[in-house]
């Protein structure tokens, strides 16, 4: 009820043919517009996310001459109840003409669902069932409101599409910016920084500043939308990687030697010397983690709230270049020069999954932001896309004619692939599908070889970091058309992100949840569960949960015979046995008709002669 | 002759204790038929001898039997009468007295007088106590279940517990409650009279409210309620009639007629004394009753029974008054009168008789149909009473029927009921029928069930005996035919499920299990040089073997899933890439080839893969000590039974999670640090983890949820006011009566003085 409904809308598409049919009668008062029970109540105030939501024209880039603007299909409402609303007459006699509560659609309901009601449940008594009626009734309501919720999302993600046959590929950036309005026209832009080498570059989680370093010692962070710069330095020593932590006050610099941890100012703040020869860094926010993998072959991960190293795993693999984390989880991918990605956690020593990826070694990874697809390229010039949900067996795969030295996902699933100085990007069909690797969705030449690559969040624009300098060019329908303002505001103030950050450390989840499937710490512990089980039936020498061996009544008048009772006895453990076998049987029945159902085609009519057959 | 039957009875009984005594016994009572007189008492003798033999007879020795001996001065004979003494002949003397009256009186007074019980023990008495009490007491309690019930499934309980607040009076019961008093308000008052507005209560115009009455689906529901109430009261009605129509005894019809008679008379003598005219219309509904009677023959002696009445008549007195009665009535009926009323009127008046008949309710539908009231018609067609609409069908053509039948002047309003009735009587007729259809499927299927249920059974007997037959020939199978992973692969998928825990280690069995695991040893070792040539090998050694083959796809599978020929980009639109060419792509390709000839990733990982697998399997214990029980020593092995008997096989575990992915590794440790952070005890009413699971599935903080609904979810169960007394709940706080508390209370508070009390009453009565 957060909504009040519009007006507009009160026809249910199902209630379409009757109306045909039979007209309504008008009634006196429809002309007005509900004086009395509508205007009295005045919307409940808006909660605090959709105070922050603010409209974002600024920064769009969706609206283009040359392409339209695909649109979202209308959601199809739910049929309005009519309800008997007698016992609510108001003062004038009228009544609503739009009783109960505002219509939600099914399918966006569905989505924010989370019990999975196809695992079939064993036999519950009444009282556990009606907790598990009262936790769905719940989940229902809070899932109506999330729902409800979403009309308060405005922005429509939107993508570039060509007339007729075009080519969205061949639209270059200069095409573009020319359609775009002014604002996001500058941020396309490229800065030209040849004389320090490579560079890598990382956006904060905000997407609001930029930080980049290149090979031989360039430091810089800035805030991009505003050109203004926070920190220039060079640290005179190679710099491997860049990246923000939490906020956009700290940045960590993997130095050739060490990891060094820098201030907006530029300021050092700490040298960790126990992060050496650093090639590669990944923050993970929810956790206050900051991975490093080194040349060493160690995979550390160290926690920034307390300065502490939570884990250092030896990955066994030789030189750790190539990493990167799964959104989803916290997991950490890590390609090797075996051709293989391993999966990691902080709280397991070995790695939770290997994959074979490739025949030679893995170049790049990249996992997007629903965790459910991976993709990866390596020296065999491959770049494949592997479904991460269980099975780990590759979606789609394309050989590249250089083979792509690096990948990142965009937050709604597009995917970019820097192969020299060109960048690839392909996009997908919606946001959780993979992106099909057919047609390239948008292509772009830089000034010098790829060294760095990330899509900007809540921009639609793509850094790239070359050789050349650092390139921001935009790609339409990259990134998440609204921002949550209470998780990552880009439009935050100082005090705003003081309070995030203390709201967020007070949330910061524990290093060892991290594993494979988040939602399995939502289960029971089985094993432990059956250990507890089991010594307690040893503690008590028999098992109380089991079912009391049958025990006939005494009869009177002479019928409780010991016979009788032994008789009796045995009937209830013969009918016992009974069901036992018939189960036992159906199961065989079952097998053997699958058998069948397999070997059953080849046959011809068996002959009489093959008895003899040996 | 006696003592003869007596002696052989008694022969019967010495006969199990001296056998050897029965020819002398014999003999002497042959004599005894001699000698009668001096025998006699000899035969006595033996007679008491012998008795005194047997141990049940001792007692008997002391009666006399003898007519001689009948009377004497110890011994009062019993014989003859068999009867108990009664106290009464004690006292007979040999002539009455005055005295011994009053004696017997007196003992009749104490006979008659009920002896009193003895009173219970003290341990009964309080149990029986204890025992009303507590029914008492849980009775009263019981009262507060429900509330227990509510509070305990309360999403929310606040306390201290205030009344609940009075719901907001709606606006016009705050209007009616208001008079106007200023002149302004009086003469806007008058105004709004004077132009028929609505002051009070509905604030509606009569056109507003009409329309709204047309629309009003209350109205409509109660309509139909009426009407059902009508067709039950209807059905009722029939029933009854229908039920006195059965009634055989024909003086009991001719009493309800005469009841009927008087009635009418007594009705229509009170009418006349109150309302003259209403009686002139009675009467003249009379007199068509009578008109009716002359025109039938009823009275005229000529049916069947004035036939045989007349018959009967010249013998019978009854017969013959009856027949007087009725010539009397027919002479009666047939004296003409004067009075000639209207024919309409006359119909009006049979209506009336039939409504007298049928109750009010029923003929309320016509009232209804022909009402004026033009909103009823529109109504029915609004589509906003599709509901009502729905319903009606049935009843709406029947009111219609009756609109005819009664246009039709000439018609006997008789008839319409008729219908009714028949359409009634058909319907219900219809209702049984599809319920004994229903009832005599399932009867049907139940007899097929158990027929056979009864084959199955015996089936299923044999069929278990096959089965077990089976499963060990399947394990002898498995055992000689190879490895222990393939064993491992062929287990049913049902087992999967059983948890690790329940799987316990088991002794190997046989010989060639031994051999097995000790081959797979060595094997063990050998395998990882031969391992790349193994897939190959396999398939050309065993081709019949289906599992050997599985696994040979499975590495076929991965050896494809990499070597692949996928599609290469084409379609870029830059320049550089543009100009390459297939030539130069196959250039690459085999450049590839030659570099990663050497490395052969797939072997690697796949070695990889199976010692992965090794080490996660269960190991073996094996428990034997070498040199017990035979010799030991350098180079001598303990034999082969020793170990077979001291081997514990492990169970096998579950399949691992990548046994169908051959491109993947899963590690199958548990995260016992995240494990520390999951529930390991399931909460008091659930019986199984996945019902729990399914209750916390949806997540509670504000990260996934809206701000009102992360409220919701958050809520304390309980709230308290601070800086209030929190009471007890009372009886009045959820509606009841306060006596019955204080019942609860005289008993909590002392409950011995109680049962004390009750001692005493009835120690009293006792005493009594």
């Amino acid at each position: 009820m957060e909504t009040a409904p519009k007006p507009g809308r009160d026809v249910p598409p199902k209630k379409d043919k009757l109306q045909t049919k039979k007209k309504k009668p008008r009634r006196y008062w429809e002309e007005e517009t509900v004086p009395t029970a509508a205007g009295a109540s005045p919307g409940p105030p808006p909660n605090k996310k959709n105070r922050e939501l603010r409209p974002q024209g600024a920064k769009s880039t969706h609206i283009l001459k040359k392409s339209r603007i695909s649109k979202k299909p209308q959601v199809q409402k739910k049929p309005r109840e009519w309800k008997n609303s007698e016992s609510q007459r108001s003062l004038s006699g009228a009544q609503d003409p739009f009783p109960g509560p505002a219509p939600v659609p099914v399918e966006v309901v569905q989505k924010f669902c989370r019990i999975d009601k196809s695992r079939k449940l064993p036999q519950s008594k009444a009282k556990a069932r009606s907790r598990l009626e009262v936790a769905e009734a719940e989940e229902e309501e809070t899932s109506i409101k999330a729902a409800r919720s979403e009309l308060l999302l405005a922005e429509e993600p939107g993508f570039l599409e060509g007339e007729d046959g075009e080519d969205t590929a061949k639209i270059c950036q200069a095409d573009i910016v020319e359609a775009v309005d002014i604002a996001s026209a500058a941020k396309h832009f490229d800065l030209n920084l040849r004389q320090f080498g490579p560079y890598r570059l990382n956006y904060s989680r905000t997407g609001r500043h930029l930080a980049f370093g290149g090979r031989r010692g360039h430091v810089a962070a800035l805030d991009w939308v505003t050109k203004k710069l926070m920190c220039e330095i060079n640290v005179m020593e190679a710099v491997r990687d860049i990246r923000f932590l939490h906020s956009e006050a700290l940045l960590a610099v993997a130095q050739n030697r060490w990891l060094h941890i820098y201030d907006n100012q530029g300021i050092e703040l700490h040298c960790i010397r126990r992060c050496d020869r650093v090639t590669r860094l990944e923050f993970l926010p929810f956790h206050f983690l900051l991975a490093t993998a080194s040349e060493t072959g160690f995979l550390t991960y160290l926690d920034v709230s307390v300065g502490k190293i939570v884990a250092a795993l030896n990955a066994r693999a030789g030189r750790l270049d190539v990493m990167s984390q799964n959104p989803y989880n916290a997991v950490i991918h890590l390609g090797h020069s075996n051709g293989t990605v391993s999966l990691w956690s902080p709280a397991m020593k070995e790695p939770l999954a290997k994959i074979l990826c490739h025949r030679g070694g893995v170049r790049a990874v990249a996992v997007d932001s629903t965790g459910t697809h991976m993709a990866t390229s390596g020296l065999d010039h491959q770049l494949k896309v592997f479904d991460l949900r269980g099975t780990f067996q590759p979606l789609s795969t394309r050989t590249l004619p250089h083979g792509a030295g690096h990948l990142a996902f965009s937050q709604r699933g597009l995917l970019v692939a820097g192969m020299g100085d060109v960048v690839n990007i392909w996009a997908g069909q919606g946001k959780a599908s993979p992106p099909s690797l057919e047609q390239p969705y948008l292509t772009h030449r830089l000034s010098g070889p790829v060294h760095g690559l990330q899509f900007c969040p809540f921009e639609d624009v793509l850094g790239v970091g070359h050789s050349g300098g650092i390139t921001s060019m935009l790609v339409p329908g990259a990134a998440e058309p609204n921002f949550d303002g209470l998780e990552s505001n880009p439009y935050r103030s100082r005090k705003q992100r003081q309070e995030w950050e203390v709201k967020a450390l007070l949330e910061k989840v524990p290093a060892e949840l991290i594993c494979l499937d988040p939602r399995a710490l939502a289960e029971v512990d089985v094993i432990s569960l059956e250990q507890r089980k089991k010594e307690q039936i040893e503690r008590l020498g028999y098992d109380p949960e089991a079912k009391a061996p049958f025990q006939p009544k005494p009869k009177q008048k002479g019928r409780s015979s010991t016979a009788s009772l032994v008789k009796r006895k045995r009937k209830v453990m013969d009918e016992e046995h009974r069901d036992k076998v018939r189960q036992s049987l159906e199961q065989q029945q079952e097998l053997q008709q699958q058998k069948e159902a397999k070997t059953k085609p080849t046959g011809a009519w068996p002959s009489a002669l093959d008895r003899f057959v040996r | 002759m006696s003592a003869n039957q007596v002696v052989e009875s008694l022969l019967a009984l010495s006969q199990q204790e001296e056998l050897v005594d029965l020819p002398k016994d014999y003999l002497l009572s042959e004599s005894e038929d001699e000698g009668d007189g001096d025998g006699e008492r000899k035969h006595q003798k033996l007679l008491e001898a012998i008795s005194s033999l047997d141990g049940k007879n001792r007692r008997k020795s002391a009666e006399r039997s003898e007519a001689s001996l009948k009377v004497s001065e110890f011994n009062v004979s019993s014989e003859g009468s068999g009867e108990k003494l009664v106290l009464a002949d004690l006292l007979e003397p040999v002539k009455t007295s005055s005295f011994l009256a009053t004696v017997k009186k007196q003992l009749n007074r104490v006979k008659s007088k009920k002896v009193v019980e003895l009173p219970l023990n003290k341990e009964k008495i309080e149990q029986i106590h204890r025992e009303a009490a507590f029914g008492k007491t849980s009775q009263i309690l019981s009262k507060w279940d429900p509330v227990i019930l509510k509070n305990r499934q309360a999403e929310q309980l606040a306390f201290p517990l205030g009344k609940e607040q009075p719901a907001i009076a709606p606006i016009e019961h705050v209007l009616s409650g208001w008079k106007a008093r200023t002149p302004l308000e009086q003469e806007i008052f008058t105004l709004l009279h004077k132009n028929k507005q609505p002051v009070t209560d509905p604030l509606l115009t009569p056109v507003e409210k009409a329309s709204l009455h047309a629309m009003s689906l209350e109205e409509a529901k109660m309509r139909r309620a009426e009407l059902q109430r009508a067709r039950a009261l209807q059905s009722y009605y029939e029933a009854k009639a229908r039920r006195e129509k059965k009634i055989k005894s024909k003086k009991y019809h001719k009493l309800v007629k005469k009841g009927k008679a008087k009635k009418a008379l007594k009705e229509f003598e009170q009418l006349r004394k109150a309302n003259p005219a209403a009686a002139l219309e009675e009467l003249e509904k009379i007199e068509k009753a009578r008109m009716m009677e002359r025109m039938s023959l009823k009275h005229q002696n000529s049916g069947k029974w004035a036939k045989s009445k007349a018959i009967m008549a010249k013998y019978d007195l009854e017969a013959r008054q009856a027949m007087q009665e009725q010539l009397a009535k027919n002479k009666e009926l047939t004296q003409k009168l004067q009075v000639a009323s209207e024919s309409e009127e006359e119909e009006g008046g049979a209506e009336e008789v039939e409504e007298l008949l049928v109750p009010d309710a029923v003929n309320e539908v016509q009232m209804n149909v022909n009402g004026p009231n033009p909103w009823m018609l529109r109504s029915c067609t609004s589509d906003t009473k599709e509901a009502a609409a729905e319903e009606d069908p049935e009843q709406l053509p029947e009111p219609v029927a009756h609109e005819v039948s009664e246009s039709e002047g000439e018609e006997r309003p008789e008839a319409e009921d008729d219908t009714l009735l028949r359409e009634f009587e058909e319907r219900r007729s219809l209702r049984k029928r599809s319920e004994l259809n229903q009832d005599a499927e399932p009867a049907g299927s139940q007899e097929t069930k158990d027929s056979s249920s009864q084959e199955v059974l015996s089936e299923l007997r044999a069929l278990s005996q096959k089965l077990k037959e089976n499963h060990q020939s399947r394990k002898q199978k498995a055992s000689s035919e190879g490895t222990v992973p393939q064993v491992q692969r062929e287990e049913p998928a049902p087992e999967e499920e059983e948890p690790l825990l329940l799987q316990r280690p088991e002794r190997v069995q046989t010989l060639e299990e031994l051999e097995k695991e000790e081959c797979f040893q060595n094997k063990e070792l050998s395998r990882p040089v031969l391992e790349g040539h193994w897939s190959e090998k396999i398939p050309n050694n065993h081709p019949d073997a289906p599992k050997e083959k599985k696994k040979e796809e499975e590495m076929i599978d991965l050896q494809n899933l990499l070597t692949t020929q996928s599609l290469s980009v084409k379609s870029l639109a830059v320049p550089t890439i543009e100009m390459l060419e297939d030539e130069v792509e196959r250039n690459q390709r085999q450049m590839i080839k030659e570099a990663f000839a050497g490395d052969d990733v797939i072997r690697d990982f796949l070695k990889e893969k199976r010692e992965a697998a090794e080490a996660s399997k269960p190991k073996d214990v094996d428990l034997t000590l070498p040199g017990w029980g035979e010799w030991g020593g350098v180079g001598l092995k303990p034999s082969a039974k020793k170990r077979r008997r001291f081997l514990i096989k492990a169970p096998e575990g579950p399949p691992r999670k990548d046994k169908n992915l051959p491109n993947v590794i899963i590690n199958e440790k548990r995260n016992i640090h995240a494990a520390a952070h999951q529930v390991r005890v399931l909460p008091y009413p659930f019986t199984h983890h996945r019902q729990f699971e399914r209750t916390i599935q949806t997540p509670i903080g504000f990260t996934w949820n809206t701000q009102r609904a992360f409220q919701k979810l958050t809520t304390p169960k309980v709230i308290t006011k601070p800086g209030h007394i929190i009471k007890p709940i009372k009886a009045e706080d959820v509606g009841y009566r306060s006596s019955s508390r204080s019942d609860i209370s005289v008993i909590q508070r002392n409950p011995k003085r109680v049962t004390t009390r009750h001692k005493k009453q009835l120690k009293k009565n006792s005493a009594d």
